[in-house]
C-alpha cells in the first residue's frame, strides 16, 4: 500500500463509515480504470459526503473516480493518477419523479434498467437504448456520453437533461439548470458534465425530461449488396415526411458478431431468423404512432427499399422487438468481447459522408488485413470496429496505420474521430482523443477552474484533461 | 462615462466614419432595448467580418472599455444593452447566410441574420429554422444564440441550444477561437452548449452553424375556447399527463385577448376566460387523430368550444394575434412589466389562481399571455407610469409571482434571459458558492470583465434598490 492510501484509509472510514470503506486489495481490482488499481474505495452515501470526499482528496492530493456498474472504464486515456474509487452506487434514489410533468430528479448510481422500469409503470421513459443497459448506471451513462439510437428523434442526453447537482474538484456542491422544462437562469454548466468521464465534477443528482412511450412501434429493416445502397436508404428515409425513432445501419460482419457466444453474454436473446445476414447491409429504423401512421411507414419505407435494390425486407411487430433485436443495442460490448484487441473507432461526419468515410475505413483495414465491422446512426455517426487476431505489436501497429487513415480522411470531410476503446497498453501511442482541436485552450480553462488541484479522473479526457 | 475620443478615432480608422456613431443623438437609440431598462454606451459600431470585430475587440482592450454585443435590440432583460457604457457592437451588418447545405440540413449564418430570414431562404426545401421567439421577424440569431431564445413552438422542436452545432467566436481577449463542429459529437467538453445562453459574457459569435428541420407534412391548428381559468390550466395539464405533446400551447386570457382582437381582428371571442392556441403536426395519419384527442381532452375539461383553422390563412391570422399579442397590449395600456418565470405542468391551475390573487392584493390589472405547454408564464402587470406608489406595488407583485414560482420548483427566466433585469433576483435560485462558479467560469472567458459588465450576477447592492422602470410606449414591440 503506497502512503498516501494510508492515510487515506482512516479518513475514507470517518466520512462514509468503515462499512462503506474498502482497501481489500481483492475487491480494488475490480475498480481498475485503465489497468490502474485505487488504493481504496468509499461508497458515500449523500451528495455531503461526496463534497466530503473531494476536499479532504484534495488536502491529501489524492487522485479520484467516480464509478458506477463500472462497465466503461476503460474509455478515454488511462488515468494519470487514481487513489480512491468513489462508489456512487449507493446513490441510487428516485429523487423525484413527477409523471404528470414529465419531469425526474435521480441519483447517478441508480441503475438505468430499474429507472426505466420505474417510469414504464406511468408509461413514459429515457430515450437511452445504451450499450450495458441491464448493468449501466444512470451517471456512468451521462458521464461517458455513450449513445441510443433514439437520438435520431429525441436528440442526445444533452437536449432533455434539464439540470444536475454536482461536487467540483474543489468540494464545492454546486448546481445549474432546474426541474423546469425550459429554463435560461444562469450557465448551463450541467452540459460540461456530459462526456466528461468525471474530469470536472462528480455528479450527484440528474434532472431529466421524461417522454411517453408509444402507443405502437415496429422495426424495419432492409438488406442490400452495398453500403451504398444501404446508406442511400437512409438518405430516402430522411428526405421523406416520416420521422422515424432510429435509424441504424450494421455491415454484413456484424450479423457474426452477433451470433458469437459474446453476444449472448449480454442478451440471451439472439437476433431472429435472417434479420441480419454476414452477406449483406442492413438499414434498420424504429417508427411509432398509431395504426395508420404505421401502414403508412410501412408502405414507404417498403417502396423506398425496393427503389435502393433491398434483397429483403422484415418488419417487425411491437411484441417482437424486444425479443429479435435487442442484442442490437449491445454492438459495442459484444465487438469488444470478440476480439483480443478490440479498437473502436468513433467517427462523426455529415450526414451525406458516411458511406464515403465508411468505404475508406474499410478500405484501409481491408489493406491492413484487420477485420473490421460497422454500427452507423442516421445523424451521422459511425462506429467502426476493428477486430484484430492478436493483442501484439504488430496488430497495434496495423490499428494505427488505420486510424491514422481514418482521421486524415474524416478531417477532410469535417470529421472528426476518436478511439474511445482499444487495449490500455495501445492508449499511449494511438490517437485516442482524435487530432487537436482549435478550442483545446478553451477546454482546459474549464478543466483547471472546475478541478484546480487535478484530482478528478486526472488525464482520462482529451488532451490528457 | 466620458466619450474617449481616441477610441473613438481608432475605431473609425478601422471601420470608417460612417460605421461608427458617437453623437448624442445617434447615441439615444441605443441606450433600450425591450426590456424596461436603459443604458447608453460611449459609441456605437457596425462591424462586417470578423476580423474587424476582432479589431474593435483590442481597440477596447487597449482603452480598457466596456464593450457589449447586440443584434437587433428586440430583448427582453437588457441583455444588449451597455450597463457600464463603452462600446456597443451592432450585429445588423453582419446578416449574411454564408451556406445553405440542404443534403445535411445544415447553414452558417452571420449573427446578424434575422431568425425569420433564416426560415424563410430556407422553405423551398421544406426546411426551417425551428426556434421561433414571437420577435422572429426582427431579432437575430446571434442574439437568440446569446439569450438561448425558446419561442411557442420549441415545446415540440426545442429551443436555440438544442440547435446550435458550432460557432466561431472573438475571445474578449482578442482572439477568434472555433467551438463545436459541423458534424455532431465534436470530442471534448459540449463547449456550444456552455456559450449557448451565455447571453453575451462569454465571446462575441461571429459566424454560428445551425441544424435547419423539416416542416411537417400536415399542419392543424386549434383554438379552445373556455369559460373559466381553471379549466383552461387544467386542460394543459392533463395533456403532459396523458403525454400529448402538441406542436405549440399557448394560452391567452380574456384581458390580454381583447386587447388582440382589437388590434388584429382574427375572431378571437370577446367574452370567454381564456383559450388556448394549439398546433399539431406530424405526418398526415397522424395529424388527425392528434387534432381529436387535443379537441377531447378540451371538451372534457369544458371547452365552450374547439375551432379548427380551415386554412392557412386562417391559422395565419390566430397566430399573428399571438406573436402581436405584446404590441397589442401596448396600444391599451402603454406601460406594463413583463415576466418569464417557469413552473412545473402540474403546478399551472395554482400559479395562475396564484397570479390572480396578487394582482388583487396590489390592486393591479395582471394579464397573462404564455407558453402554457412549457410551463412558461409571461405575467404583464399593467400600470400608470405617473403613478410612482403604484409602480412601488408593481415591483412588489412581480417579486411575489417570482418568489412563487421558485417555491413551486421552477426557474425566475425560461427564455428572456436574466440580463440586468433579474441580476437580483439570482440569489433566489443559487447560492453564493454557485454564483461564484458560475461567475470564475465568466472570468476565465472574459478575465478583464469587459465583456457586457454588469450582466448576470447581482451587483451586491442593497436588494430593495431596483431599476424596474415604465416602459415606453411598446405600442409597436413584439414578443
Amino acid at each position: 500500500m503506497s502512503a498516501p492510501a494510508k492515510i487515506a484509509a482512516s479518513r475514507l472510514a470517518d466520512i462514509v463509515g468503515e462499512q462503506n470503506t474498502s482497501l481489500e486489495p481483492s475487491e480494488l481490482a475490480a475498480y481498475q480504470a485503465g489497468g490502474v488499481t485505487p488504493s481504496g474505495v468509499a461508497r458515500p452515501g449523500s451528495a455531503e459526503e461526496v463534497a466530503e470526499l473531494v476536499r479532504m482528496a484534495g488536502a491529501e492530493n489524492l487522485a479520484l473516480i467516480a464509478t458506477g456498474a463500472r462497465t466503461k472504464l476503460e474509455m478515454g486515456l488511462p488515468p494519470q493518477r487514481y487513489d480512491i474509487a468513489v462508489d456512487m452506487t449507493r446513490l441510487d434514489r428516485v429523487a423525484a419523479y413527477d409523471p404528470g410533468d414529465l419531469t425526474l430528479g435521480v441519483e447517478p448510481g441508480c441503475g438505468l434498467a430499474k429507472l426505466q422500469s420505474v417510469l414504464a409503470e406511468h408509461r413514459q421513459f429515457l430515450p437511452l437504448a445504451v450499450p450495458y443497459f441491464r448493468r449501466t448506471t444512470v451517471g456512468g451513462t451521462i458521464a461517458t456520453g455513450v449513445d441510443s439510437p433514439l437520438r435520431q428523434i429525441f436528440g442526445t442526453s444533452r437536449d432533455y437533461i434539464l439540470g444536475m447537482e454536482f461536487v467540483t474538484g474543489e468540494g464545492v456542491a454546486a448546481k445549474s439548470g432546474g426541474r423546469v422544462v425550459k429554463n435560461v437562469t444562469g450557465y448551463d454548466l450541467h452540459k460540461l458534465m456530459i462526456g466528461a468521464l468525471g474530469t470536472l465534477g462528480i455528479m450527484t443528482k440528474i434532472n431529466f425530461r421524461t417522454f411517453p412511450l408509444p402507443a405502437e412501434s415496429r422495426a424495419f429493416v432492409a438488406r442490400f449488396e452495398s453500403s451504398k445502397s444501404a446508406f442511400e436508404m437512409r438518405d430516402r428515409v430522411v428526405e421523406s415526411p416520416l420521422a422515424p425513432s432510429t435509424i441504424e445501419i450494421f455491415s454484413p460482419q456484424a450479423a457474426d458478431l452477433f451470433a458469437s457466444e459474446a453476444a449472448a453474454r449480454f442478451e440471451a436473446r439472439p437476433i431472429a431468423g435472417d434479420l441480419l445476414s454476414p452477406k449483406h447491409w442492413a438499414f434498420t429504423s424504429g417508427f411509432a404512432g398509431n395504426e395508420a401512421v404505421l401502414a403508412r411507414c410501412e408502405r414507404d419505407l417498403r417502396a423506398m427499399a425496393e427503389r435502393c435494390r433491398a434483397t429483403g425486407v422484415t418488419v417487425l411487430g411491437q411484441d417482437q422487438i424486444a425479443g429479435a433485436f435487442g442484442r442490437k443495442r449491445e454492438f459495442l460490448p459484444i465487438a469488444l468481447e470478440s476480439s483480443v484487441a478490440t479498437a473502436v473507432l468513433k467517427i462523426g461526419v455529415l450526414p451525406r459522408k458516411m458511406n464515403e468515410a465508411v468505404t475508406i475505413a474499410a478500405r484501409s483495414a481491408d489493406e491492413h488485413g484487420v477485420r473490421w465491422a460497422v454500427m452507423a446512426r442516421g445523424l451521422g455517426v459511425i462506429y467502426f470496429v476493428l477486430l484484430p487476431e492478436a493483442r501484439d505489436e504488430n496488430a497495434r501497429g496495423r490499428v494505427a496505420a488505420i486510424a491514422e487513415n481514418i482521421m486524415a480522411a474524416v478531417a477532410g470531410l469535417d470529421g472528426h474521430a476518436t478511439i474511445p476503446w482499444c487495449p490500455r497498453e495501445w492508449k499511449s501511442s494511438l490517437p485516442v482523443w482524435g487530432r487537436t482541436r482549435g478550442d483545446f485552450s478553451q477546454m482546459a480553462k474549464l478543466k483547471k477552474l472546475f478541478d484546480p488541484r487535478n484530482i478528478l479522473a486526472p488525464g482520462r479526457f482529451v488532451g490528457g484533461l | 462615462m466620458q466619450i474617449n475620443h481616441d477610441l473613438v478615432r481608432g475605431l473609425e480608422r478601422l471601420l470608417g466614419r460612417d460605421r461608427v456613431l458617437s453623437s448624442r443623438e445617434d447615441l439615444l437609440l441605443y441606450e433600450y432595448d425591450g426590456s424596461v431598462e436603459e443604458a447608453r454606451p460611449q459609441c456605437v459600431v457596425f462591424p462586417r467580418s470578423t476580423d474587424e470585430v476582432l479589431g474593435i475587440v483590442r481597440l477596447a482592450n487597449q482603452f480598457k472599455t466596456p464593450m457589449v454585443g447586440r443584434g437587433a435590440g428586440t430583448g427582453l432583460s437588457g441583455g444588449a444593452l451597455a450597463r457600464e457604457g463603452g462600446v456597443m457592437i451592432v450585429f445588423s451588418q453582419m446578416n449574411r447566410i454564408l451556406e445553405i447545405d440542404y443534403e445535411n440540413r445544415r447553414a452558417v449564418v452571420q449573427p446578424g441574420v434575422v431568425n425569420a430570414e433564416l426560415s424563410r431562404a430556407v422553405a423551398h426545401a421544406g426546411l426551417h429554422f425551428a426556434p421561433d421567439p414571437s420577435s422572429q421577424k426582427a431579432c437575430t440569431i446571434g442574439g437568440n444564440v446569446s439569450e438561448n431564445s425558446g419561442g411557442p413552438h420549441t415545446l415540440a422542436y426545442g429551443v436555440t441550444t438544442n440547435h446550435v452545432l458550432a460557432m466561431k467566436l472573438v475571445m474578449p481577449t482578442g482572439e477568434t477561437v472555433s467551438i463545436g463542429g459541423a458534424a455532431v459529437d465534436a470530442p471534448g467538453y459540449d463547449l456550444p452548449g456552455l456559450f449557448v445562453g451565455s447571453e453575451g459574457t462569454f465571446a462575441l459569435v461571429t459566424e454560428i452553424t445551425v441544424k435547419l428541420t423539416p416542416l411537417a407534412e400536415a399542419v392543424k391548428t386549434l383554438l379552445a375556447i373556455f369559460d373559466s381559468i381553471d379549466d383552461t390550466t387544467e386542460t394543459v395539464a392533463d395533456f403532459t399527463a396523458r403525454g400529448i405533446t402538441p406542436a405549440a400551447c399557448e394560452m391567452l386570457d380574456g384581458w390580454t385577448l381583447r386587447a388582440v382582437e382589437a388590434y388584429v381582428h382574427a375572431g378571437f371571442p370577446l367574452d370567454c376566460a381564456a383559450v388556448l392556441l394549439l398546433e399539431v403536426d406530424g405526418v398526415r395519419e397522424s395529424v388527425e387523430a392528434q387534432a381529436k384527442d387535443v379537441a377531447e381532452i378540451c371538451t372534457a375539461h369544458h371547452a365552450r368550444e374547439v375551432r379548427v383553422a380551415r386554412d392557412a390563412a386562417e391559422r395565419d391570422l390566430l397566430w399573428k394575434g399571438r406573436k402581436n399579442a405584446f404590441g397589442a397590449v401596448g396600444r391599451i395600456c402603454p406601460t406594463y412589466y413583463v415576466q418569464d418565470g417557469v413552473i412545473p405542468r402540474t403546478k399551472l391551475p395554482a400559479t395562475l389562481r396564484r397570479i390572480e390573487e396578487i394582482g388583487k392584493k396590489y390592486r393591479l390589472e395582471i394579464g397573462n399571455i404564455f407558453h402554457a405547454g412549457d410551463g412558461n408564464l409571461h405575467p404583464l402587470i399593467m400600470f400608470d407610469a405617473r403613478d410612482a406608489e403604484q409602480f412601488k406595488r408593481v415591483v412588489s407583485a412581480a417579486d411575489e409571482i417570482i418568489q412563487y414560482c421558485i417555491t413551486a420548483g421552477g426557474a425566475i427566466t425560461g427564455e428572456h434571459g436574466v440580463g440586468m433585469e433579474k441580476d437580483r433576483l439570482m440569489p433566489l435560485l443559487f447560492s453564493e458558492a454557485e454564483l461564484g462558479l458560475m461567475r470564475s467560469v465568466r472570468d476565465a472567458f472574459n478575465p478583464a470583465g469587459l465583456l457586457n459588465p454588469g450582466k448576470i450576477f447581482p451587483s451586491g447592492k442593497g436588494c430593495g434598490e431596483t431599476r424596474i422602470r415604465p416602459l415606453p410606449i411598446a405600442g409597436s414591440a413584439s414578443r
